[in-house]
């Protein structure tokens, strides 16, 4: 019995002499910080949709999207480079948690705001959490030429999502976004108001500064007025400073929600690929 | 045997104490990278700190993604670029203040840290500057000095080569208090 408890002490006086080792120490101490995980995605876009990532406080940002015609339109339109929709937009982080934006599309001249908010961060160490999710709301108005004007209301698109995305590792991160869309005006009685979709991206980084991302949207429920195909779109992201340049190959024209989810016409497996590109600069 | 016993009991107690320990989870670490560009500053207050009072033993940890920067932009850029915070969580320091035995207390005095920095993943020796003050129950460091980024293998990339200073000046002050 006493040899026992005489090997019971001995072995923890000598583990305790052990830790003795004051890196070791601080090692423990250090395990007992928990900490929230940043950058899951480089830029506040996946591709066409919104990623996880916000501006943070007090930040603008001045994004300038491009997405030319089709590559299949061939040598007369210069694989489409003739012929481009633009968005350009203001973004700002009123908080670390929630961002704001207004941008305005050539295409069907689409006036868009929306806002973006978190609310779980992934995080590791003590009190991990496994995944973030945030909240993504935006209002959309298409404005028409002065002989066609028609009520605001009638012009008006709402988008909500939520965004669940995970930083996998350093290199690999993957992201879910359950949509629904609202549609004020429709073209027929048939048609619904409500379109769900559901979204899936992941990036890839290839280096510190250069990722690729792919995303796509399933819908549930399509346009009956429109033969609509499901976007998917791959881009490159390349970061130089304040600046990430966005390199995107999608069978979508646009860059607002309701309309690369729920109005894309293009069959990227058959060449309707448009080339297109973001270019951000925040100050 | 009761004797041995008893002494080991003492020997225990005496280790679990620590009472030859003074330690900080507070401890403040700032940098400095200063160019004709911009300046780039951060701050860490969450530095772990250790000095075995018996023979001048210290060790420092810190989490590389607790630097705080005003921008966080750079901040991002900092974690996921340069340090690269995810594969090189914490850097580290383990050394032995010299002269420490001889420091008289409430006065501050100058002498120097020797041992080891672990950063980026890559081990220096490296010789530290300090200004020590031994207080009844506290011990305070503070001081500065310059690390190449080149030491530790941070590239940084031409295009903001510009921006950033191949030598960044590192400053840092720690109150320890008794650890138990």
């Amino acid at each position: 019995m006493k040899n026992i408890l005489l090997r019971t002490f001995l072995f923890f006086t000598f583990t305790n002499l052990q830790s003795q080792d004051l890196l070791a120490i601080l090692d423990n101490e250090l395990e007992k910080t928990t900490h929230i995980v940043s950058a899951t995605f480089k830029g506040t876009r996946i591709a066409n949709g919104h990623s996880i990532e916000n501006r943070k406080a007090k930040e603008l940002e001045f994004i300038i999207g491009h997405r030319f015609e089709r590559l299949n339109s061939g040598t007369y339109n210069l694989f489409g480079l003739d012929f481009s929709n633009i968005r350009f937009s203001l973004e700002y982080g009123i908080t670390d948690d929630l961002m704001v934006g207004l941008g305005r599309s050539s295409f069907q001249k689409l006036y868009d705001g929306f806002l973006k908010y978190k609310l779980l961060r992934q995080k590791t160490g003590d009190q991990s959490f496994p995944f973030s999710v945030s909240a993504f709301a935006s209002v959309v108005s298409r404005d028409y030429p002065e002989f066609d004007k028609r009520p605001l209301t009638e012009t008006l698109f709402y988008t909500s999502q939520l965004l669940i995305a995970r930083k996998c590792s350093s290199s690999l991160s993957l992201q879910i976004t359950p949509t629904y869309i609202y549609r004020n005006t429709i073209a027929s009685f048939e048609e619904s108001h409500g379109f769900f979709a559901l979204g899936v991206g992941g990036r890839v980084k290839l280096s510190n500064r250069v990722a690729v991302n792919g995303e796509y949207f399933y819908n549930f429920n399509k346009l009956s007025s429109l033969a609509t195909k499901n976007p998917i779109a791959f881009g490159i992201d390349i970061e130089t400073g304040g600046h990430v340049f966005q390199l995107i190959l999608s069978n979508a024209i646009t860059m607002v929600e309701k309309s690369f989810i729920t109005e894309t016409t293009g069959n990227f497996l058959k060449g309707d690929i448009h080339f297109g590109f973001n270019i951000s600069r925040t100050f | 045997m009761r004797k041995f016993f008893s002494i080991l009991l003492f020997v225990y107690f005496i280790s679990l104490n620590g009472q030859d320990k003074v330690f900080t989870r507070k401890g403040n670490i700032k940098f400095f990278s200063e160019t004709i560009v911009e300046d780039i500053k951060a701050e860490n207050n969450a530095v772990l700190s250790i000095i075995n009072t018996s023979n001048g033993e210290m060790a420092i940890a810190m989490q590389m993604n607790q630097f705080v920067f005003p921008k966080k932009l750079m901040q991002e850029h900092f974690n996921e670029n340069y340090i690269e915070s995810e594969k090189y969580p914490k850097s580290t320091f383990k050394g032995i203040i010299a002269g420490f035995s001889k420091v008289k207390k409430y006065k501050a005095t100058e002498t120097y840290v020797e041992g080891t920095m672990t950063i980026h993943g890559v081990a220096r020796d490296i010789c530290i500057p300090t200004t020590l003050t031994k207080k009844d129950g506290s011990i305070t460091m503070s001081g500065k000095f310059i690390i190449k980024l080149k030491d530790y293998q941070i590239k940084i990339p031409r295009i903001v080569i510009k921006n950033i200073a191949e030598e960044i000046e590192v400053s840092y002050n720690f109150i320890h208090l008794p650890h138990n």
